[in-house]
C-alpha cells in the first residue's frame, strides 16, 4: 500500500494504483473523459489534469501512477487553469448547440463544461465538420460531435474483441470511423452508446425520441439469454422508449448485449395482442377476458373428462417468469397432468429422474472471471451468451487456456487454444477421447461404464492438447453450452462432462444455461416429476395430447422440432395461448390470451448462477394485456383448484423460494444413466444453431436487431469439401429434405462446419418448416 | 585554422560509406577493443557518461545516463532503437551521416547493444529518404557479411542483429514512443510516459532510443576516451555537433564544430549572410525551438548551456537564419501550419490548439488580424505547452511564444496596416534561391 495526500486528505492505496484511482476512494471527483474504469488507459483527452507536488507541469491523474508521499491538488489554481484550457480546447470544434443534440441533458461534455467552460468563447475561426458514418441500424452518429477520447475504439479491441471503429487521419482531420464504411456488427456494439462521453454516438431506434428528464428509469432484468442482465428500462408515459445497463459487477458488469439493449422496440404495436381473442367457426373474434377465461376453463375440463387429465399438455417458454412459469405447473398438476415442460429446445432427457439438482452455471458468473482454463463444450457462445464469452475473452487474455469441442467453429474473437471440430454425433468420442487422454495424464481410472469404450479409442492429437490444458488448469472448468444441450445424447455429454472433471482433478462442470429462467424453471418445477410418467418437452409433441396451453411459447421457433410440433398443435381440438404478441399461433389455437411481457408484469428471473433476480413493471401493461400471473391464477381461481388466491407475485415467488436457499439446489452431478455409444447417421448431420436475434419472441420482433447482419435469414452452410461430395457450390441453392419436411436455401461454404454436417440455424423462418435441430439431412443442388 | 571533427572528417563521398573505407579510417576498431581489452558492459557505459555526450535527437539528455536504465541482465529480448526519423524543419544531418558514414552508426549501435544488454536493433529511417535508406541496407549487409552483425560478434559471447526500418516521412514518428508503434505496426502515436521504454518498449520489451547522430559519435569516445570527447567540447557538452545550417547564408549546409564554438564562426563557414544583410532571427535548434533575435544570437555560443541561458535550446542543432527580408508574421504562419498538420490528434490540446494557433496566424497574415490576437495566441500556446502526451504540443506553441514575444511589434504593425513591415519585394529578393557546396 501506498499513502498520498489529495487535497489535504490522505489515502492509502494499493502500489500502482492512479492517482484518479486514490481520488476517487477520498470522494474527490476529477472531471474526465477517455478514462473508463474497464478501458485501458488513453490519458489523450487531458481533462484530469492535476497538480502534483514537484511536478513542473500538471499531470493526467487517469495515468499517473501514485508514488509514496505524493502530494496531489486537484482543484489547486494550475490545476483548475490546465482543466479549463482542456475544456476549452474541447469545445472550440464542438457544435455549441445541446438544444437540438440528442445527447443534451446526459452529455459528459455539456455536464463539465458547467463547471470548466467559459460563457463565451475566444475561437472566433471556423469550426470542423466531420461528415457522419453509417454504422448499421443500432447507432446513430454525429461525428461532428466527437471528442476524440476514443472509448468507442478501445471497447471493440479491448471488451467486444473486435476493432470495428478505428481513428483514421491525424490531427485535426483525425475522425471514427469502420473499416471501410462497414457497418458495426458486434452483439455488444450498443456499449459504445454508453461509452461516447458525447452525442457523437447515440442509439439509433432512440433518436429524437424524449429528453432523458422526461424519462423515468427503471429497474429491470433482461428476459433474453440466462445471464440475467440488469437493465434500466427508460419509459415515456406507458412506452418503454430506451434500454441502459444497470452496472451490476457480478453479473454484467456495465456492458449489456445489443439483444437486452434494442429488444424493447418488440413491445409496442403492431407486434402486440389487444385483447383476448376466440376462433369460432375459423374466424377470430376478440372477447373480453371472462368470456375468454371461462371458454378456457370449459375447454380443459371437458377435455380431461372425455379424454383423461393426461390429454392436457403445457408448454412454457424458458423466458416467462418464474411466477407464471410456477402458476402454469400449479395449474397442469391441479388439473391432474404432468405433461408439461419448458426446456423446449432439448431432445434428450434421461437425466430426469438421475440428476442430484438444478443444472446450473456451476459457479458464480464471477468466478468465471478467475477461471485459469476452460473447455467449451458445444457452443456458439458468442452469439449465446455475449457477456461471458466476454468474460472468457478477458480472462484469455491473461493467459487462460480456453479450448472447446463443437460441430462448427464461428469466430469467438478470443484465442481458442485448440478447436475440436466434430459432428455431433462424434461428440461423445470426442469426450471419451479426451477422457482417455486425461486419465493417461493423471493416472486416474475412469468409471467402468467408460472404461470398455477407452480401451481401444484411438485419441487424436486434438483431444490430447485439450486434455493437456485441462489438467494444467489450476481452476478450470469444462463448460456446456446450448448445443451440448439440446444435443440428443445431452445426458450422456453431461456424464462425460463430469468424468473428464474428475479424472482431470478438481474441474469445475457449468452448464451454460440457455434461456432466462433456464434455471427457474427447474426452480418451479415446470417439467413433468421424475417417475410421474408425465411428457416432457419431446413427448409432448411426439405423443399428441388433445388439448394444450402455450406460455410465451412459439414452437414454430423454439421447439427441438418445429414439424412435429406443429403437427400436434393443428392436430389437438383446443390450443390456448397465453402471449403478449399477434402473428404466430393463428392456423392452430382457438383462444388467445393477451398477457404482459416482462416490462409490464412483476416478476422474477432465476439466472444461470442460480440468482433469483425479481422486477416491477416499468409500464402500464398494453391494452387489455394481463400479467401472466394473474391470468393463470383467475383459470385457476375458475377452475376452482386449490390454494390458489395469489395476491401478487411477490407472494408466488416467496412461496417458491422464501427461506428457501435456491443455491441449495443447484448440482450438476448425478446418479448413473444408462446409455449406448450413438452411431453416426448415414448421410449428412444437422447442426442447428440459433442465431441471436431468433432466440425468443420479444427479440424476434425488434425491428432494429432484425436490420442487423445477425438478423438476416440464415444461409445453409457446409464445408467446402462436403459441399462438393454432394455436388453443392458456394451462393447456390439446395432443397434441404428432413423426413418428410424440405426447405430450399441458398448454400454458403464455411471451413468452419464440421465435414459430413449441414448447418442450418433454427429458430427462422426459412428453416422453420424442417423437422429436428440434429439428425440425418439431405441436400441437392436445385 | 579548421575545427576539429569527430564525424565529417576524412569522408570523401566517393566511397565513404564502404566498410573498407570505414575500415581504413580505423572503423571497427573500438568495436574490436571492447572484446580485446576487454571492455565491460559498465566500462562503457562510464565513459561515456564521462564524455558528457548528449542525446543529438532534441532534448539533449546525458546518453550514458540512458543506456544505464536498461535492466540489462533481464532475459528475454531487448531492444535497441536508432532514430533517423528526422523530420523536425531545419534538421538534415542525420540522413548526411547515414549517406556518407553509415557504418559509424552501425558501431555505434552495436556498441550501444553490448552495453545496454539489447539483442536486437532497429535503425527507424525517414519515409521520404530512400537512397539513404538503401544505402544504409548495403551497409548493414557488409558489416553481417564481415561478421560484425549476428551470432557470436567478431567470435565473442555478444549477439547482435540490426534491421533497418522505413518509415512513411510522418514528422511524428520521430518522438521516440510513436516510433516504437510504427515499427509495430500500428498507427505513430506517442505513448503515454510512464512507463518508459527502457522498462516498456518496443513490444512492450525493455528498449533505449537514440539519435542517429548520438550513435554515430560513439565508437570515437570509446576508441579515443570520453575524456578526450569532452575536452573536444566543454564541459557538460562534449564532443562535436553538426549544425544544419539553412536560410538566408550563402553556403547552407551540414557543418560540424566543437561544442562551444561561437555562433560567429558557424555563421563564418556557413559563407556568412547572404548580400550582406543583417541577421534578423535566427532558431538554433530545430524549428521546434524559440526563436532568438538576431543580436542575442551573435553574441551566443553554439552548446546546449549557452543557447539555454540565452532563452532557446540547441535541440537538434538546426540553426534556421533568417535576414531583414523575413516577415516574421509569414515565417511563424508556415510554422504553425507544419505542426498543425503534423500532430497526431490523439490528444486535445494539441489537436485543437494546434489548429487554433495556425488559424489566428494565418489570419493576421492575411489582413484580418485584431490586436487582441496576440495575447490570445500566448495564452492558447501556454495551455498547449506542458499538457500533452508529447512534445509536440511544446514544440508547436515555443515558436509561436517566441515569435510575438521577440517580434510583437512586427505583429502589431502587421494587424494594424493589413500588411507585412517588411515589403513583399524585398521578401522575394531574399528568397532567391543560393546553392551553396555542401561539406
Ligand atoms: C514531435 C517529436 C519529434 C521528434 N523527432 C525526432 C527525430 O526526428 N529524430 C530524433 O532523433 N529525435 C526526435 N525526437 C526526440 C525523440 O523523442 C528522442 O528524444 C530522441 O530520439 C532520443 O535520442 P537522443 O537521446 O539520442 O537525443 C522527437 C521528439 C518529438 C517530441
Ligand atoms: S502532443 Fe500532439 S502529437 Fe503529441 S501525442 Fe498529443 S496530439 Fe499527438
Ligand atoms: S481522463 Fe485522464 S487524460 Fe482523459
Amino acid at each position: 500500500m501506498v499513502e498520498v495526500e489529495i487535497d489535504g486528505k490522505k489515502v492509502e492505496v494499493a502500489e500502482g494504483s492512479t492517482v484518479l484511482k486514490a481520488a476517487q476512494e477520498l470522494g474527490i471527483f476529477v472531471p474526465h473523459f477517455c478514462y473508463h474504469k474497464k478501458l485501458s488507459i488513453a490519458a489523450n483527452c487531458r481533462m484530469c489534469l492535476v497538480q502534483v507536488e514537484k511536478a513542473p507541469k500538471p499531470a493526467p491523474a487517469c495515468a499517473t501512477p501514485v508514488a509514496p508521499g505524493m502530494k496531489v491538488w486537484t482543484h489547486s489554481e494550475q490545476a483548475v487553469r490546465a482543466q479549463k484550457g482542456v475544456m476549452e480546447f474541447l469545445l472550440i470544434n464542438h457544435p455549441l448547440d445541446c438544444p437540438i443534440c440528442d445527447q443534451g441533458g446526459e452529455c459528459q461534455l455539456q455536464d463539465l463544461a458547467v463547471g470548466y467552460g467559459n460563457s463565451a468563447s475566444r475561437y472566433q475561426e471556423e469550426k470542423r465538420v466531420v461528415l457522419n458514418k453509417n454504422l448499421g441500424p443500432l447507432i446513430s452518429t454525429d461525428m461532428t460531435r466527437c471528442i476524440h477520447c476514443t472509448r468507442c475504439v478501445r471497447f471493440g479491441q479491448e471488451i467486444a474483441g473486435i476493432m470495428e471503429l478505428g481513428v483514421a487521419g491525424r490531427g485535426e482531420h483525425s475522425e471514427i470511423l469502420t473499416f471501410m464504411g462497414r457497418a458495426v456488427s458486434s452483439e455488444l456494439s450498443g456499449n459504445v452508446i454508453d461509452l461516447c462521453p458525447v452525442g457523437a454516438l447515440t442509439s439509433k431506434p432512440f433518436r429524437f425520441a424524449a429528453r432523458t428528464w422526461e424519462l423515468a428509469r427503471r429497474r429491470t432484468v433482461s428476459p433474453h439469454d440466462s445471464l440475467g442482465a440488469t437493465l434500466i428500462a427508460q419509459v415515456k408515459g406507458d412506452e418503454v422508449v430506451r434500454v441502459l445497463p444497470l452496472e451490476n459487477e457480478e453479473v454484467n458488469e456495465c456492458w449489456i448485449a445489443d439483444r437486452d439493449r434494442f429488444s424493447y422496440e418488440a413491445l409496442r404495436q403492431p407486434h402486440r395482442l389487444n385483447a383476448p381473442m376466440l376462433k369460432q367457426n375459423g374466424a377470430w373474434t376478440e372477447v373480453d377476458w371472462q368470456t375468454a377465461l371461462e371458454y378456457v376453463a370449459h375447454a380443459f375440463r371437458d377435455i380431461a373428462a372425455e379424454h383423461g387429465k393426461d390429454a392436457l399438455g403445457f408448454v412454457a417458454s424458458p423466458h416467462s417468469t418464474l411466477e407464471e412459469l410456477y402458476l402454469m405447473q400449479r395449474l397442469a398438476r391441479g388439473l391432474g397432468s404432468e405433461n408439461i415442460d419448458f426446456r423446449l429446445r432439448q431432445s434428450d432427457f434421461s437425466l430426469d429422474g438421475v440428476r442430484s439438482g438444478v443444472p446450473w452455471l456451476g459457479m458464480n458468473i464471477a468466478e468465471i472471471s478467475r477461471l485459469d482454463g476452460a473447455l467449451v463444450i458445444g457452443s456458439f457462445l458468442r452469439k449465446d451468451h455475449p457477456l461471458l464469452c466476454q468474460r472468457l475473452r478477458q480472462i484469455a487474455k491473461r493467459g487462460a487456456r480456453i479450448t472447446a469441442v463443437h460441430a462448427a467453429q464461428d469466430d469467438w474473437l478470443l484465442p481458442v487454444e485448440t478447436f475440436m471440430k466434430v459432428a455431433p454425433s462424434a461428440f461423445p468420442v470426442a469426450l471419451l477421447e479426451i477422457l482417455k487422454a486425461v486419465c493417461s495424464t493423471t493416472g486416474a481410472s475412469p468409471d467402468t461404464q467408460f472404461a470398455a469404450y477407452l480401451e481401444s479409442l484411438p485419441v487424436s492429437d486434438e483431444a490430447r492438447r485439450i486434455a493437456e490444458s485441462l489438467c494444467s488448469a489450476r481452476n478450470g472448468a469444462l463448460l456446456l453450452g446450448n448445443f451440448a444441450q439440446h444435443h440428443p445424447d445431452a445426458g450422456l455429454l453431461h456424464s462425460l462432462a463430469l468424468e473428464i472433471a474428475r479424472c482431470a482433478g478438481q474441474l469445475r462442470v457449468g452448464i451454460l444455461g440457455e434461456a432466462a429462467n433456464s434455471v427457474g424453471g427447474y426452480v418451479a418445477g415446470a417439467c413433468p416429476s421424475p417417475g410421474s410418467g408425465g411428457r416432457n418437452a419431446r413427448m409432448l409433441w411426439e405423443d399428441p395430447c388433445r388439448a394444450y396451453l402455450l406460455l410465451n411459447a412459439e414452437p414454430r421457433f423454439d421447439c427441438a422440432d418445429p414439424a412435429q410440433a406443429l403437427s400436434a398443435l393443428s392436430n389437438a381440438e383446443h390450443v390456448v395461448v397465453l402471449t403478449p404478441f399477434v402473428g404466430e399461433h393463428g392456423d392452430y389455437a382457438d383462444c388467445l390470451l393477451p398477457i404482459a411481457p416482462f416490462t409490464e408484469t412483476s416478476g422474477s428471473f432465476v439466472n444461470t448462477e442460480g440468482r433469483v433476480q425479481s422486477f416491477r413493471p416499468v409500464a402500464q401493461a398494453l391494452a387489455q394485456s394481463r400479467p401472466g400471473w394473474k391470468v393463470l391464477r383467475v383459470l385457476g381461481n375458475l377452475l376452482s383448484l386449490p390454494e390458489f388466491e395469489f395476491e401478487s407475485s411477490e407472494q408466488i415467488r416467496d412461496s417458491l423460494v422464501a427461506g428457501r436457499d435456491v443455491t441449495a439446489q443447484l448440482s450438476n452431478d448425478m446418479g448413473r444413466v444408462d446409455w449406448t455409444m450413438p452411431s453416426a447417421p448415414p448421410g449428412l448431420e444437422r447442426v442447428s444453431d440459433i442465431p441471436i436475434y431468433r432466440t425468443d419472441a420479444v427479440v424476434r420482433r425488434a425491428s432494429a436487431l432484425q436490420a442487423c447482419r445477425d438478423g438476416t435469414d440464415p444461409v445453409l452452410r457446409i464445408h467446402p469439401a462436403t459441399a462438393s461430395e454432394v455436388g453443392l457450390s458456394n451462393k447456390g441453392r439446395a432443397r434441404v429434405k428432413q423426413g418428410g419436411a424440405a426447405t430450399e436455401l441458398s448454400v454458403q461454404l464455411d471451413e468452419g462446419v464440421a465435414r459430413g454436417c449441414v448447418r442450418i440455424a433454427a429458430a427462422c423462418e426459412a428453416s422453420s418448416s424442417l423437422g429436428p435441430m440434429f439428425g440425418p439431412v439431405t441436400v441437392e443442388a436445385c | 585554422m579548421s575545427l576539429p571533427t569527430i564525424l565529417t572528417g576524412g569522408l570523401d563521398r566517393e566511397s565513404s560509406w564502404r566498410l573498407a573505407d570505414y575500415e581504413r579510417r580505423g572503423g571497427y576498431q573500438a568495436l574490436r577493443a571492447i572484446f580485446s581489452r576487454p571492455l565491460s558492459p559498465d566500462d562503457v557505459i562510464a565513459e561515456v557518461k564521462k564524455s558528457s555526450l548528449r542525446g543529438r535527437g532534441g532534448a539533449g539528455f546525458p546518453t550514458g545516463l540512458k543506456w544505464s536504465f536498461m535492466p540489462r541482465n533481464l532475459p528475454g529480448e531487448k531492444y535497441l532503437i536508432c532514430n533517423s526519423d528526422e523530420g523536425e524543419p531545419g534538421t538534415f544531418k542525420d540522413r548526411d551521416i547515414l549517406r556518407w558514414n553509415p557504418h559509424a552508426v552501425i558501431e555505434g549501435m552495436i556498441i550501444g547493444g553490448y552495453a545496454t544488454g539489447a539483442t536486437r536493433g532497429y535503425n527507424y529511417i525517414h519515409g521520404e529518404i530512400f537512397e539513404v535508406y538503401e544505402r544504409f541496407e548495403q551497409a548493414l549487409e557488409e558489416a553481417r557479411v564481415a561478421g560484425y552483425l549476428g551470432k557470436n560478434i567478431l567470435g565473442s559471447e555478444f549477439s547482435f542483429e540490426l534491421f533497418a526500418h522505413h518509415g512513411y516521412g510522418a514528422y511524428i514518428c520521430g518522438e521516440e514512443t510513436a516510433l516504437l508503434e510504427s515499427i509495430e505496426g500500428k498507427k505513430g502515436q506517442p505513448r503515454y510516459k510512464p512507463p518508459f521504454p527502457a522498462s516498456f518498449g518496443l513490444y512492450g520489451r525493455p528498449t533505449t532510443i537514440n539519435n542517429t547522430e548520438t550513435f554515430a559519435n560513439i565508437p570515437w569516445i570509446i576508441g579515443n576516451g570520453g575524456d578526450r570527447f569532452l575536452e573536444m567540447g566543454k564541459a557538460n557538452n562534449g564532443g562535436t555537433k553538426i549544425f544544419s545550417v539553412s536560410g538566408h547564408v550563402n553556403r547552407p549546409g551540414n557543418y560540424e564544430i566543437p561544442l562551444g564554438t561561437p555562433f560567429v564562426k558557424l555563421l563564418e563557414m556557413a559563407g556568412g549572410m547572404r548580400a550582406g544583410r543583417k541577421l534578423k532571427a535566427c532558431i538554433p535548434g530545430g524549428s521546434s525551438m524559440p526563436v532568438l533575435p538576431g543580436d542575442v544570437m551573435m553574441n551566443c555560443d553554439m552548446d546546449y548551456d549557452s543557447i539555454a541561458k540565452a532563452g532557446s535550446a540547441l535541440g537538434s542543432g538546426a540553426v534556421i537564419i533568417m535576414d531583414e527580408t523575413t516577415c516574421m508574421v509569414r515565417a511563424l504562419e508556415r510554422l504553425s501550419y507544419f505542426y498543425f498538420e503534423e500532430s497526431c490528434g490523439q490528444c486535445t490540446p494539441c489537436r485543437e490548439g494546434t489548429g487554433w494557433l495556425y488559424r489566428v496566424v494565418h489570419r493576421i497574415e492575411h489582413g484580418q488580424g485584431r490586436q487582441s490576437d496576440l495575447d490570445l495566441l500566448t495564452s492558447v500556446a501556454d495551455n498547449i505547452a506542458g499538457r500533452t502526451i508529447c512534445a509536440l504540443g511544446d514544440a508547436a506553441a515555443l515558436p509561436v511564444k517566441s515569435f510575438i514575444q521577440h517580434f510583437r511589434d512586427e505583429f502589431a504593425y502587421h494587424i494594424d496596416n493589413r500588411r507585412c513591415l517588411v515589403p513583399v519585394e524585398m521578401q522575394r529578393e531574399g528568397s532567391r534561391i543560393y546553392v551553396g557546396e555542401p561539406w
